[in-house]
C-alpha cells in the first residue's frame, strides 16, 4: 500500500517536473502556423472575413476561432486548403460559392476622381485622373473597397453572368 | 483482321431500324439560318462580313482565332441580317455569338477552286486546304481536323472510325453506303497528309450493307475495312484503337503517342470534298430518329438550320416528344428550345418518348457492381459517385475520376437508377472552376503583394526625398546663419 | 432544380424491384419443394417471417421520417426475410421467425443507413443471432421422411466423430447423393433440395442479376481442401459430395453470399471472397464447434469485403496496375 502510494507519487511529480521544465524550453514564440495559413489565404487584405487583414484571419484560424470557410473570396478551394493544413474535416457540401461578383464602371457616370484606382489592392482597376476607369476581370477580387470609396457610384460589383465557357452540370438531385 | 479485346461495354437497344432505310435525302434550303461562330472546340471564330452584306454560297464568313479554332463559312447564298446572339445547341440554352443569314433561295457557289490530281499536294497544303474549309471532327468531338493532322504527322496507322455506336444514328451508316468512293478518296488524302504506314477502317458489324460498300471502295488500295464487334462504346476513340491495334492512348496523352490518328468517316467525305472540289464544309448528315418523329430519316443538311426545320421535315410528331436530344441518346445533349440550329458537330436530331427514355427515380445503390463491369475504361464509378456526393472530389480523382470518358454506360445499367455519369461531369466541372479560382487567386495575391511592396517603395522615396529636402533647407539655414554670424563679426 | 436531363437519354430496362423479384422468382421451386416436404408448419413461418419484415421496416422508416412507399416497393426486405425463412428449422416456433426477421431488417439493415449501407448480409446475421440465443430451437430438425426429429447430417457426423465413429460408418444409411439432390433429407426447409437450388442460381446467372464467379469460387473452396483431406484420411474427413450437397452450401453459394450489397464489386475481388467464403465453411465445419459453417463464414467474409474493395480494383484503361500512365510510344 504505502509502496504504491510513494512510488506513483514519485512518478507524478516527476513527470509533473519533466513537463514542466519541457514548457519552458521547448517554448515556441507566436503560432508557426499562422505563416503558413496566411500562405494559403489570397493576401488581398479586403477584410471581408471581419479579422484585420488576412494575417488576423490566419491568427484566428490557428486558434480555432473561425471556420475554415470564412473567406469569401478564396471560395471551397481556399476552404478546402485550409481544411487539409488544420486537419480538420470540412463540409463543403453545405457550402455554396457566393454568387462569383466582379466590380463594374458604369461609364456615364464615372468622374475619372482616381478614388477606386487608389485604394485597389490587386491593381484591378486601370485609368488616370479625369478618364474613365475600367477594370480587369482577371485581377478583380470583388472586395468591395472601390465601391465604399467611390462618389458617383458609378462603381459597383455585379454578379459575374454564366457563359457557355463557365456554364457547368448541377449537382444530380437525389431522392432522400 | 484479328481484334483485341475490350473491357466493359453494354448492348443497348439500336433502334437503328428505324432511319437506316432511309437514304439521305437533302432538306431544302430554310430562310434564315443561324449560323454559330463557336461550332468546335477552342476559340470563337472572327466575323468578316457586315449586316446587310450580300454572301454567296461557300463564302468565308469568320475566320479562325489561332490554330485551335475554325473557319465558318456562308451554307447557301443571301444577306447577312444580323450578327448577334442566338440560342446556343447546349443544354444550358444560353447565348452563342452568331451571324443570321436570310437566304435569297438560289444557292449561288462562289467561284470554287477544284483539284485534278490532289496526291501531288504536300502534306502541308492539304493541311491548310482543311483548316481554311473549316472542317472540324463530325463525330461529335468538333476538334480542327486540320491542327489534327499537322500534330499526328508520320503516325504508324490511321484509324477511320465508321463506329457508330450510339443507338438511332444511322447518318455514317448512309454516307458510307452512298458515298463510299468519296470517303475513300478523303481517306487516302488523309493518309497521304500524315504519311500513315496503314490504313483501317472499323465499322460495327451490324452495318453489313457499309462494310460491303467500304470494302467495294477499298479495292485496289491498301485501305483495310474491319468489321469490329457492336458494342457501346466502340466508336469512341480510346476504344476503336484499343480494339483494332490492341495499343492504349497513355494516361491525359493523345493517339499519336502511340502513332494512331483517328478520323471520323464524315471527316474523310468532308477532306475530300474540300480539297478535290473545292467546297468548304457547310453542310453535314444528321439522322433525324426517335419514337415521336412520324417519318425517321437522315437528311443533308446547311449548318445553321432550325433543329425545328428538320423535325417538321420529318413529318413532325407522332406523340408528344419527352425529350428532344442533339446526337445519340448515349452522349447527347437535351436541347429544350426546338429553334437552336444544327452545327457541324450534330450527328443527330431525335425526338424520345417517356417509354424509350426509361426513367425512373434514383434509389439506392445496391452495390451491385453492373457499373463496374459496363465500364470500358476500369473505373469504380459506384465509389467515385459515392465520394462525390459526400463533396470529395479529391477522393473521386484518386479513383481515377479524369480517366472517365463520359460514355454513360454505367448509368445506363444502374438497376438503382443513380445518374452516375451526371455525378462524375458535376465533379469535372467543379474541379475546372476550381483550378480556374486558385489560379486567380494566385495572380490577386501576387498583384496585391507587387502593390504593396509598391506603396511601400513610393513611401521609402518620399521620405528619403523629404529628408533630403530637410537635409539641404538645414544646411540652408546654417549657411545662412554662419553667414550672418560672419557678417556681424 | 435544372429542368435539364443529363445523358445518356435512354436505360436499360432493369430497376432494383425487378432485380429483388428475380431473386425471387429463383427461390420460387426450391420454397414450394419446402412447403410440399414439411407442410403447413412451413407456409406459416414463411408468411410470418415476411409479414414480421414488411411491417417492422415500414415502421423504422416512417420512424426515420422517410417515404415508406419507396423503401418497402424495392422489396429487399421482403427477400431477407425469405432467404431467413428457408434457412430456419421448418418446424422452428413462430417467434423465432419473428425475432429474426424485426432482428435482420431493423438491426442489421436500416440501423446501417438502409438498403445498401449494411456491412453484414441482414439474413445470416439474423440466423446467427438466432443460433447463438436460441440453440435448442435452431437444432431441432425434423426428418421430412419419418416425421421424427433428429440431427442433420453434419451435426450427426460431428457428433459420431465424438464418439470415435468414424466418418464412412456414420455417413452409411444417413446420406445418400440423391437424396442431396432432391432433397429427401433433413435441414431447413429451402436448403434442402440442392438441385433446385442450383436451378435457381443457374436462373440468376442467365438473367445476369449475379456473375458466375461468387458461386464457383466458394463451391471450389469447399470441394477443393475437402477432396485433399479426403484422399489422406476418408474417416475423419467428408468427401466434397457430402459437403457440397449438404447443409446450406448451394443456397449461401448462389444466395447468400451473392448479395450484392455486402460482396466485392470487381470479379477478381469476387473470387477472393467466394474462395474465403468456401475455405471458412469447410474449416468451420470441420474443425469448428458448430455443425454448419455457412453462416458464418459469409458474415466473416462480408467482413473483408471493405478491404478486398481498397486493394482488388480494375486496372484504368491507359495506366497500369499501379496507376502510372503508360509510356509514350511513338509510330
Amino acid at each position: 500500500m504505502i509502496a504504491a502510494l510513494t512510488s506513483l507519487t514519485i512518478l507524478g511529480a516527476f513527470l509533473g517536473l519533466v513537463l514542466g521544465i519541457a514548457a519552458r524550453v521547448f517554448k515556441v514564440e507566436g503560432n508557426p502556423l499562422t505563416a503558413e495559413l496566411i500562405a494559403i489565404l489570397p493576401g488581398s487584405q479586403c477584410g471581408q472575413c471581419g479579422f484585420p487583414g488576412c494575417a488576423g484571419a490566419a491568427q484566428a484560424l490557428a486558434e480555432g476561432r473561425a471556420p475554415v470557410t470564412l473567406c469569401p473570396p478564396g471560395g471551397r478551394a481556399v476552404a478546402l486548403a485550409l481544411a487539409a493544413k488544420l486537419g480538420t474535416e470540412v463540409n463543403l457540401a453545405g457550402m455554396k460559392d457566393a454568387v462569383p461578383m466582379m466590380a463594374e464602371v458604369q461609364e456615364e457616370i464615372c468622374i475619372g476622381c482616381t478614388r477606386c484606382f487608389k485604394v485597389c489592392p490587386t491593381d484591378a482597376i486601370v485609368g488616370a485622373a479625369q478618364q474613365i476607369h475600367s477594370v480587369f476581370r482577371e485581377a478583380c477580387t470583388a472586395c468591395g473597397k472601390c465601391e465604399e470609396v467611390c462618389p458617383t457610384e458609378s462603381i459597383k460589383l455585379q454578379p459575374i453572368l454564366v457563359t457557355l465557357q463557365s456554364w457547368r452540370w448541377h449537382k444530380p438531385v437525389e431522392a432522400a | 483482321m484479328n481484334l483485341f479485346d475490350l473491357r466493359g461495354g453494354i448492348h443497348p437497344e439500336g433502334r437503328k431500324n428505324l432511319s437506316a432505310a432511309h437514304p439521305i435525302c437533302a432538306l431544302p434550303v430554310p430562310k434564315r439560318l443561324f449560323i454559330p461562330l463557336q461550332q468546335h472546340i477552342g476559340a470563337p471564330a472572327q466575323p468578316v462580313v457586315a449586316v446587310g452584306q450580300n454572301v454567296l454560297k461557300g463564302q468565308l464568313l469568320a475566320t479562325a482565332q489561332g490554330a485551335l479554332s475554325s473557319a465558318i463559312h456562308a451554307p447557301t447564298s443571301g444577306v447577312i441580317t444580323g450578327l448577334g446572339d442566338c440560342t446556343a445547341p447546349h443544354p444550358s440554352g444560353l447565348a452563342v455569338p452568331s451571324i443570321t443569314l436570310d437566304s435569297d433561295g438560289e444557292s449561288r457557289w462562289i467561284a470554287l477552286i477544284a483539284t485534278a490530281d490532289p496526291f501531288q499536294l504536300t502534306p502541308e497544303e492539304i493541311s491548310q486546304r482543311v483548316a481554311a474549309a473549316g472542317i472540324v471532327g463530325l463525330g461529335g468531338a468538333t476538334f480542327p481536323s486540320a491542327l489534327k493532322l499537322n500534330l499526328s504527322h508520320g503516325v504508324q496507322t490511321l484509324i477511320m472510325n465508321g463506329g457508330e455506336c450510339e443507338p438511332y444514328l444511322t447518318c455514317d451508316d448512309r454516307i458510307m453506303q452512298e458515298r463510299a468512293a468519296q470517303i475513300m478518296q478523303g481517306i487516302q488524302l488523309i493518309a497521304h497528309a500524315v504519311a500513315a504506314q496503314e490504313v483501317l477502317v472499323g465499322i460495327e458489324d451490324n452495318k453489313p450493307e457499309a462494310i460491303a460498300a467500304m470494302q467495294a471502295a477499298a479495292k485496289n488500295t491498301s485501305v483495310k475495312v474491319t468489321a469490329m464487334p457492336s458494342m457501346y462504346p466502340m466508336g469512341s476513340e480510346k476504344q476503336i484503337i484499343q480494339v483494332l491495334t490492341g495499343k492504349e492512348i497513355p494516361a491525359g496523352g493523345r493517339p499519336a503517342d502511340i502513332g494512331v490518328l483517328v478520323h471520323n468517316v464524315a471527316t474523310a467525305f468532308a477532306v475530300q470534298q474540300a480539297i478535290v472540289e473545292g467546297k468548304p464544309l457547310i453542310s453535314r448528315i444528321v439522322t433525324v430518329s426517335g419514337g415521336a418523329i412520324k417519318v425517321p430519316c437522315n437528311l443533308e443538311v446547311l449548318v445553321g438550320t432550325p433543329m425545328q426545320e428538320l423535325i417538321d421535315f420529318a413529318g413532325g410528331y407522332v406523340q408528344p416528344a419527352a425529350r428532344l436530344v442533339l446526337g445519340g441518346p448515349m452522349m447527347g445533349q437535351q436541347i429544350s428550345n426546338p429553334a437552336v440550329p444544327v452545327v457541324k458537330g450534330t450527328s443527330g436530331v431525335l425526338a424520345l418518348t417517356t417509354a424509350e427514355i426509361g426513367q425512373a427515380e434514383p434509389a439506392p445503390c445496391i452495390r451491385c457492381s453492373s457499373c463496374v463491369r459496363a465500364c470500358p475504361v476500369g473505373l469504380l464509378p459506384l465509389e467515385m459517385a459515392a465520394h462525390i456526393r459526400t463533396a470529395n472530389l479529391s477522393g473521386a480523382v484518386n479513383l481515377g475520376l479524369k480517366d472517365c470518358i463520359a460514355c454513360g454506360s454505367c448509368s445506363y445499367v444502374c438497376p438503382a437508377h443513380i445518374p452516375l455519369v451526371h455525378f462524375f461531369n458535376y465533379a469535372k466541372g467543379d474541379l475546372t472552376a476550381q483550378e480556374r479560382t486558385k489560379l486567380k487567386q494566385e495572380s490577386t495575391k501576387k498583384l496585391a503583394e507587387e502593390r504593396s511592396e509598391r506603396i511601400a517603395r513610393i513611401e521609402r522615396a518620399r521620405a528619403e526625398a523629404a529628408a533630403k529636402r530637410k537635409a539641404a533647407r538645414e544646411a540652408k539655414e546654417r549657411a545662412a546663419a554662419a553667414k550672418l554670424t560672419t557678417e556681424a563679426v | 432544380m435544372n429542368p435539364i436531363a443529363h445523358s445518356p437519354h435512354a436505360h436499360a430496362p432493369i430497376t432494383l424491384s425487378k432485380v429483388m423479384m428475380t431473386v425471387m422468382m429463383a427461390l420460387i421451386p426450391a420454397t414450394l419443394y419446402g412447403f410440399w416436404l414439411y407442410g403447413w408448419s412451413a407456409v406459416m413461418l414463411w408468411m410470418i417471417s415476411i409479414f414480421a419484415a414488411i411491417a417492422s421496416e415500414a415502421l423504422v422508416v416512417r420512424w426515420q421520417g422517410r417515404g415508406v412507399k419507396t423503401a418497402l416497393l424495392d422489396g429487399s426486405g421482403v427477400l431477407t426475410a425469405w432467404l431467413l425463412a428457408i434457412s430456419l428449422p421448418p418446424t422452428a416456433p413462430w417467434w423465432i421467425a419473428v425475432l429474426g426477421s424485426v432482428f435482420a431488417v431493423t438491426i442489421c439493415k436500416q440501423v446501417f443507413g438502409g438498403l445498401g449501407q449494411n456491412v453484414f448480409n441482414p439474413a445470416m446475421a439474423a440466423r446467427v443471432m438466432l443460433l447463438i440465443s436460441f440453440p435448442l430451437e435452431m437444432t431441432t430438425w425434423v426428418s421430412p421422411v419419418d416425421g421424427m426429429a433428429s440431427a442433420s447430417v453434419l451435426g450427426h457426423v460431428k457428433t459420431e466423430l465424438t464418439r470415435g465413429i468414424s466418418m464412412d460408418t456414420s455417413l452409411v444409411g444417413h446420406f445418400s447423393m440423391l437424396d442431396g439432390l432432391v432433397g429427401n433429407r433433413i435441414g431447413s426447409m429451402g436448403e434442402t433440395a440442392a438441385i433446385l437450388l442450383l436451378l435457381g442460381g443457374v436462373f440468376l446467372i442467365f438473367r445476369r442479376i449475379i456473375t458466375w464467379h461468387i458461386p464457383v469460387a466458394m463451391m471450389l473452396g469447399v470441394a477443393v481442401p475437402a477432396l485433399l483431406f479426403h484422399s489422406i484420411d476418408s474417416t475423419h474427413y467428408a468427401s466434397p459430395l457430402v459437403h457440397l450437397l449438404s447443409g446450406g452450401l448451394i443456397l449461401g453459394a448462389f444466395f447468400i453470399a451473392t448479395d450484392p450489397v455486402t460482396s466485392p464489386n470487381t470479379a477478381m475481388g469476387q473470387l477472393i471472397f467466394g474462395a474465403g467464403c468456401g475455405l471458412m465453411t469447410w474449416i468451420i465445419r470441420t474443425w469448428g464447434g458448430y455443425p454448419e459453417g455457412v453462416a458464418f463464414a459469409v458474415l466473416m467474409l462480408n467482413a473483408g469485403t471493405p478491404i478486398i474493395d481498397h486493394y482488388v480494383k480494375p486496372r484504368i484503361y491507359g495506366r497500369d496496375r499501379k496507376g502510372v500512365a503508360l509510356p509514350v510510344k511513338k509510330g
